[in-house]
């Protein structure tokens, strides 16, 4: 018996449902309504650069704040003892099973101006203070949303380094700074690696975030590719294109990070 | 030190739940502030029951991640089987593509998905709803399924496999009886996987389903779009609740799994 053959119906599927969806986004960036190609569409991305710089830029804040924040997380609870670490992993995750549009939900209401918050402003005399609708708000829902995204791959690598390696370093004569920048850094660089791209890659795409707390005034590159289908500018063609640079511009940020990772694994 | 790091994983775990326990404290609220707690009431809980479009689109919901879970089990088992048996190159390329789903944004799935959808809904008779929304979650579900399936035969010794039609079996009994119960484990966590994906995706399904078959994450959408109603509270609750129970019985199976097997000691 072949075994192989078993595979061909999800090599049909494949083909249909992820390669040929995948070149007619190419195909629409580069051709017009009656079909003849153009570069028409891709450079009217251009007139979209201060979009495309605001979603960099805000997915790199909350992504070097997850990181930030991530860190310590994975660290504390990779040292803890075994049997608990199950347990505290779990308390830390739950929140991401929750639906992703409910969390968001939680924070438009703590953040709205006749919200909690404020609220809590006005009773200390503060306030108020404008704070959904801020491209601050933008950043805290990433923050918020992605956070779990870092903190575990992070752990799943950190989890396995030996401890006695920290006392060795010690021993040696390091600092704990110098443990930190010359131990468990470079030895948690997968980590580091695939938690970025599993951070960056949402918070720069989305349109949910965005919408519910930022407003109609800090639009991102999801924004602007889902008004071209669904919204009251349908230009799919125009959407096709924008979508390729999103890609391209995430193929570039993982293909430096993949610089950065010595074995070149991706950790899921 | 060790008392800074617990002081710091209070305060990282206070940001992450504080939110969702004031939407569950307002779920219970009488008005609809969301700033003054003015009274217990069950009131949302009752509407929400009562609402017509949650129910359905619940209901929807959960048909579609049944079935598409379910046809990327069977789709993506047989895949990863015969992955398994290609040579380097075709393996290579072809888990090369499975990984596109997984890395690509959500939303390049989605329009890339839709644009595929509007072309055959041009020419054929295909109208976006059940149909397109499980495509659309089988497509993105099977990467899964192989993903988690593929490890298992890397763990295996194939040589169980000759040695049992060595022994008599047919090279079909073989594989039910000596392939099948080693790649189990990852059988069943890639259909728990691509079920909890297809039970929570919004952004796939915004682009690829119609008004006809609406799923709870595009509902829940709709109604953040519109006025605020406490019933998303309550909904968020027992949602809360439900995760809750799932996720502690997951783990009590899974630890008995452990003690079994010798791997833990009781502690």
């Amino acid at each position: 018996m072949k075994l192989k053959y078993l595979s061909s119906p999800y090599l049909v599927w494949m083909v249909v449902f992820i390669l040929v969806p995948l070149l007619m986004i190419a195909y629409f960036a580069f051709t017009t309504d009656s079909g003849s190609l153009t570069i028409k569409y891709l450079s009217d991305v251009g007139q979209y650069a201060n979009i495309f710089v605001r979603s960099i830029w805000l997915a790199l804040i909350a992504t070097v704040i997850c990181l930030i924040i991530a860190y310590p997380v994975a660290f504390i609870l990779s040292r803890m003892d075994k049997h608990r670490q199950g347990t505290m992993l779990m308390i830390v995750m739950l929140p991401m099973w929750m639906n992703f549009l409910l969390r968001t939900y939680a924070w438009m209401t703590l953040l709205a101006n006749n919200g909690i918050i404020n609220h809590l402003l006005a009773l200390a005399g503060l306030g108020p203070v404008k704070l959904i609708n801020t491209s601050g708000a933008v950043v805290l829902g990433m923050v918020y949303n992605y956070l779990p995204f870092m903190i575990l791959p992070l752990y799943s690598v950190m989890e396995k380094i030996d401890g006695s390696l920290f006392e060795a370093a010690s021993d040696l004569g390091c600092s704990s700074s110098q443990t930190l920048f010359r131990v468990i850094i470079p030895l948690s660089m997968p980590g580091i690696t695939s938690g970025v791209t599993m951070v960056f890659v949402p918070a720069i795409s989305t349109f949910i975030i965005s919408r519910m707390l930022g407003g109609g005034s800090n639009l991102l590159i999801g924004d602007l590719i889902e008004m071209q289908f669904l919204g009251n500018s349908y230009n799919p063609h125009l959407g096709a294109a924008i979508s390729l640079v999103l890609m391209v511009i995430i193929l570039v940020i993982m293909t430096v990070m993949n610089q950065f990772d010595p074995d070149d694994q991706v950790l899921m | 030190m060790k008392k800074l790091g617990k002081i710091y994983l209070a305060l990282v775990l206070l940001f992450l739940y504080v939110p969702i326990f004031v939407l569950i404290v307002f779920s219970f609220n009488e008005t609809k502030s969301r700033s003054v707690f003015s009274g217990f009431t069950l009131d949302w809980y009752v509407r929400l029951f009562h609402n017509r479009i949650i129910i359905s689109s619940l209901v929807n919901t959960i048909i579609i991640a049944v079935s598409a879970s379910v046809i990327s089990t069977v789709l993506g088992t047989l895949a990863a089987i015969g992955i398994n048996g290609m040579r380097k190159l075709p393996k290579a390329v072809i888990m090369n593509v499975t990984n596109i789903p997984i890395i690509n944004p959500e939303i390049v799935t989605g329009v890339s998905l839709m644009l595929l959808f509007v072309f055959f809904a041009a020419r054929m008779n295909l109208e976006f709803g059940f149909v397109t929304l499980l495509i659309a979650h089988i497509t993105f579900d099977v990467p899964y399924v192989i993903l988690n399936v593929m490890p298992k035969f890397n763990q295996m010794d194939p040589h169980i496999y000759e040695a049992a039609q060595d022994l008599g079996c047919s090279p079909l009994s073989a594989f039910r009886k000596v392939v099948l119960p080693e790649i189990m484990p990852g059988v069943v966590s890639g259909f728990l996987m691509s079920f909890t994906y297809s039970l929570d995706d919004f952004v796939v399904s915004y682009f690829t389903s119609g008004s006809t078959s609406q799923t709870l994450p595009i509902t829940i959408y709709s109604m953040t779009r519109r006025k605020v109603s406490p019933e998303i509270n309550a909904l968020s609750t027992i949602i809360f609740i439900v995760v809750i129970i799932v996720l502690v019985v997951k783990n009590a199976i899974e630890k008995r799994a452990a003690v079994k097997s010798g791997q833990v000691k009781e502690g």
